[in-house]
């Protein structure tokens, strides 16, 4: 049954979204061979729905902004427990990767001057993210896509990767199949990259596409990768709750920058009435002072509003619970309300956000430039990932890369908007060029056939069950499980229950089964997704148990304070040598004596 | 809750027909929430493309009653539920199974077409500057999904077959926002009237009637390159400057 084709290259690289694809030209550029394998088709990736903007200190719209500011921010927002030499080569290299991408034929809003234009985000102190009104992800994927097909990178569309091969240590090739024919394919290489994006689809409630299934977690967690910081899920605060279909899609923070105010079932802007110690001199003593720090006065304050997405999402929880929310469960997202400000406040909310006028026009019938929207938080993104060196972003496994949402670091306990576009053009590009240099210098290793074999056999177990359980009804279970008790407000006894259950879902998905061929086949491929979103899902409850504080993603109805002895390491989960997960507490690195005092000045 | 009948074409080559399933159909559903229904209910192998569920990636393309859509962007309660809703795949694309199509074809066009070459830098520092309305000139076409749709619906590509000869609206907006952008140098018009077939677009205007993101494709893409073309090509006075213009 291991009929299997092979294809050879220096660099593979799994994944296409912006990480993949920045990594596969950067690898390229260095005069590799590189291959680039992808779940869905060219350009579909995750990133194309990625709205607000990337972060990067440009100071095109406030000169008060650099580095130095950006690093402080990401730090802040992560609640110190960042990787500080990623968030240092982060806050310096992200201009130069936005700069590149307009090289490539991305086109930015500009400023009055013709430089690129930067807007306000949740976390950030000055406007930072260069933007294409609200469909920036889209952009910034077609871009690096257009630019791409010329780089001589040849790329598998409809692929997945099953299994890592190893050749002792190190990561030699990877095991998978083309999803039109279900044809087994081995790629051979000496090095490569993951760029799988997040877990998403652990949970019911979410603005993440299908292939968000921690694939590139489970690849690397198999071939004995380090995963670090998976307790730390964004919960973004605004995402369509009504109608039912539509819950989880992403409300742009954007919504937000551009004056939109958060409301409850009494007209309260109830952001005010909650502001975290770390930001207490950042926020606008009262509404009219926000609304001048959305219209560039310089010496205003921030809307509360625009505080980290962790403290918004659970402050929007707070009120839902409290019986203050929306119909729907949710609460009121308003930015129709400018028009008391401005006299073309609807031409202005068409122009700044057209995708999401469209969005509500279309699916929920809503007019945003007259009435307010509804919103709940939705599972976003997953700080935690494989753990990787700040510089090169290799895993503990030597050859094995990782990149963007996959890799752990950068943004610790939460990340702020638009630090996620720009991580994947920073990292994606070092990702490259360090697996690019790992390929020249170490060169190929052996496939070993067992390896293969024993890929293929668990690759078609679900044909020997054709009787089996359907592989959707278990991946909802495992959804709604994830949502209630590994969700954005956490308790012991929710979490030693989840564990129990995901034990049962274990065995439930090894008896799950489908009828029909190989080909296009929707049914296996989910089969095949669930091992890998149980295994995150696992990893993600074992660390948060273990993390006895709430910090950043992580909240505890049971350990609801920020905690000292919890705020000097990171959780990281290894596969034992028995199967089992091991989970160790790694120590952060002390922090350089010149970024502490950046961190100071910043204050 | 009402229940609703979806005619679904499923199987692959000469075993593919119309397959009727019922579903429930539930507030604000889309086309693609019952499909999803239909895969978690009775027919795990049901094959259809999706990925973002917010009208944003453009995989889920397909024909419903007839008219070519994004199946996450078609709310039910806009349909006669009273009737089957007929879901099938796009047809100017050979078939692979059930609702999905190889649009392999779109890509392998896309990469002979000349990619982007920008002007040298404004400022001494490598960057460009760019007037806002210049970006918003642009903007339209770049806005594109790569949903297909367009390319499905035009006669010249469905009912022709000219795949060997014409590149179709998706790449006359591609076309365009490459012609259009403030920053590019590289010339296009002879590709466009000799390898894209520019010419056989008779400007029936299907396409723009069908694009999910609302580009004016035919007047604001396509015109102005039949524009283009014509003024290089058959404008006698530019014709007249050619024969003397030096070749280089």
């Amino acid at each position: 049954m291991s009929d299997y084709q092979t294809h050879e290259h220096d660099v593979l690289v799994i994944g296409a979204g912006g990480a993949g694809l920045r990594a596969a030209i950067e690898a390229s550029a260095s005069g590799v061979s590189v291959g680039l394998v992808c779940k869905s088709l060219l350009g579909k990736a995750h990133t194309v729905m990625a709205e607000g903007g990337m972060a990067a200190a440009m100071g095109n719209v406030d000169d008060r902004d650099n580095w130095k500011v950006h690093f402080s921010d990401t730090m802040r927002g992560g609640q110190y427990l960042n990787n500080w030499v990623m968030a240092e080569i982060h806050a310096k290299e992200a201009p130069e990767r936005v700069r590149e991408l307009e090289k490539w034929g991305a086109l930015f809003d500009r400023t009055k001057d013709g430089r690129i234009l930067q807007r306000n985000f949740g976390g950030h102190r000055y406007p930072r993210l260069a933007h294409v009104g609200d469909r920036t992800g889209l952009e910034m994927i077609r871009t690096l896509q257009d630019y791409g097909i010329h780089q001589g990178i040849t790329v598998y569309m409809e692929h997945t990767t099953t299994a890592l091969l190893k050749d002792g240590e190190r990561v030699v090739g990877a095991f998978g199949y083309d999803r039109e024919r279900g044809r087994f394919r081995v790629f051979k290489a000496k090095s490569i990259v993951l760029a799988t994006g997040g877990i998403g689809r652990a949970y019911k409630i979410t603005s993440n596409s299908w292939e968000y299934t921690g694939d590139g977690q489970a690849l690397a967690y198999y071939a004995g990768a380090d995963l670090m910081d998976m307790e730390f899920i964004q919960f973004h605060p605004t995402g369509m709750v009504w109608p039912p279909s539509v819950r989880g899609i992403l409300v742009t923070e954007g919504v937000r920058g551009e004056g939109g105010r958060l409301l409850n079932n009494k007209g309260e802007r109830f952001m005010f009435n909650d502001i975290p110690d770390l930001y207490k001199n950042q926020v606008a003593k009262d509404a009219e002072e926000g609304w001048r720090y959305v219209e560039g006065d310089k010496s205003a304050n921030r809307p509360p509003e625009l505080l980290t997405r962790d403290h918004v999402a659970r402050c929007i929880n707070r009120e839902v619970k409290a019986g203050r929310g929306s119909p729907h469960g949710g609460v009121y997202l308003d930015i129709a309300w400018i028009k008391e400000k401005v006299s073309s406040a609807q031409d202005r909310i068409k122009k700044k956000l057209p995708s999401m006028y469209h969005q509500f026009k279309e699916l929920a019938g809503v007019d945003i430039t007259t009435e307010p929207m509804e919103v709940g938080p939705t599972t976003h993104y997953v700080m935690g990932g494989v753990r990787v060196d700040g510089l090169t972003q290799m895993s503990n496994v030597p050859g094995l890369f990782a990149a963007g949402e996959v890799a752990a670091g950068l943004h610790g306990a939460n990340r702020l908007g638009g630090n996620s576009l720009s991580d994947l053009l920073v990292f994606g590009k070092r990702a490259g060029q360090y697996a690019a240099e790992f390929a020249k210098k170490y060169g190929s290793g052996s496939i070993d056939e067992d390896q293969v074999k024993v890929a293929a056999k668990k690759a078609l177990e679900p044909f020997d069950r054709p009787n089996g359980e359907n592989p959707y009804i278990v991946q909802h279970a495992l959804q709604e499980m994830m949502q209630d008790k590994v969700g954005i407000v956490r308790t012991e006894a929710d979490m030693a229950a989840a564990l129990d259950g995901l034990a049962v879902l274990k065995k439930r998905a090894a008896g799950v089964g489908i009828d029909g061929n190989r080909e296009y086949n929707p049914g296996w491929h989910t089969a095949l997704d669930l091992d890998n979103l149980l295994i995150c899902s696992e990893a993600a409850t074992r660390s948060a148990i273990d993390r006895r504080e709430s910090r950043g993603g992580h909240f505890r109805d049971d350990h609801s304070e920020k905690k000292k002895e919890f705020s000097e390491h990171n959780t990281v989960i290894r596969r034992a040598p028995d199967g089992g997960m091991q989970l160790r507490r790694e120590a952060i690195p002390p922090l350089r004596d010149d970024l502490k005092q950046v961190i100071e000045e910043n204050k | 809750m009402q229940k609703a009948m979806f005619r679904v074409w499923k199987g692959q080559g000469e075993q593919a027909g119309f397959k009727d399933y019922h579903t429930e159909v539930g507030d604000g559903m889309v086309v693609l929430d019952a499909i999803h229904q239909i895969q978690a209910e009775s027919e795990p192998t049901l094959a259809c493309r999706w990925n973002c569920k917010a009208g944003k990636c453009g995989s889920c393309s397909a024909e419903v009653n007839g008219k070519p859509r994004l199946m996450c962007m078609t709310r039910l309660d806009t349909l006669d539920l009273s009737m089957p809703v007929i879901i099938e795949p796009m047809k100017s694309f050979p078939h692979m199974k059930d609702l999905v199509t190889d649009v392999s074809w779109n890509y392998e066009v896309k990469k002979r077409i000349k990619p982007f070459r920008p002007r040298k830098p404004d400022a001494p520092d490598g960057t460009w500057r760019i007037q806002q309305s210049d970006v918003d000139r642009v903007q339209e076409f770049r806005k594109c999904i790569e949903c297909f749709l367009c390319q499905n619906v035009c006669h010249v590509l469905r009912d022709h077959h000219k795949h060997d000869e014409f590149a179709g609206p998706r790449h006359f907006v591609y076309t365009a926002a490459l012609e259009m952008h403030p920053l590019d140098t590289e010339d296009r018009t002879a590709y466009l009237k000799d390898e894209e077939g520019l010419g056989y677009c008779n400007i029936t205007k299907c396409c723009t009637k069908v694009c999910p993101e609302h580009i004016t494709i035919t007047d604001n893409a396509i015109i102005p390159l039949k524009e283009r073309v014509v003024d290089e090509f058959y404008d006698p006075l530019t014709k007249l400057f050619r024969m003397f213009k030096p070749k280089h």
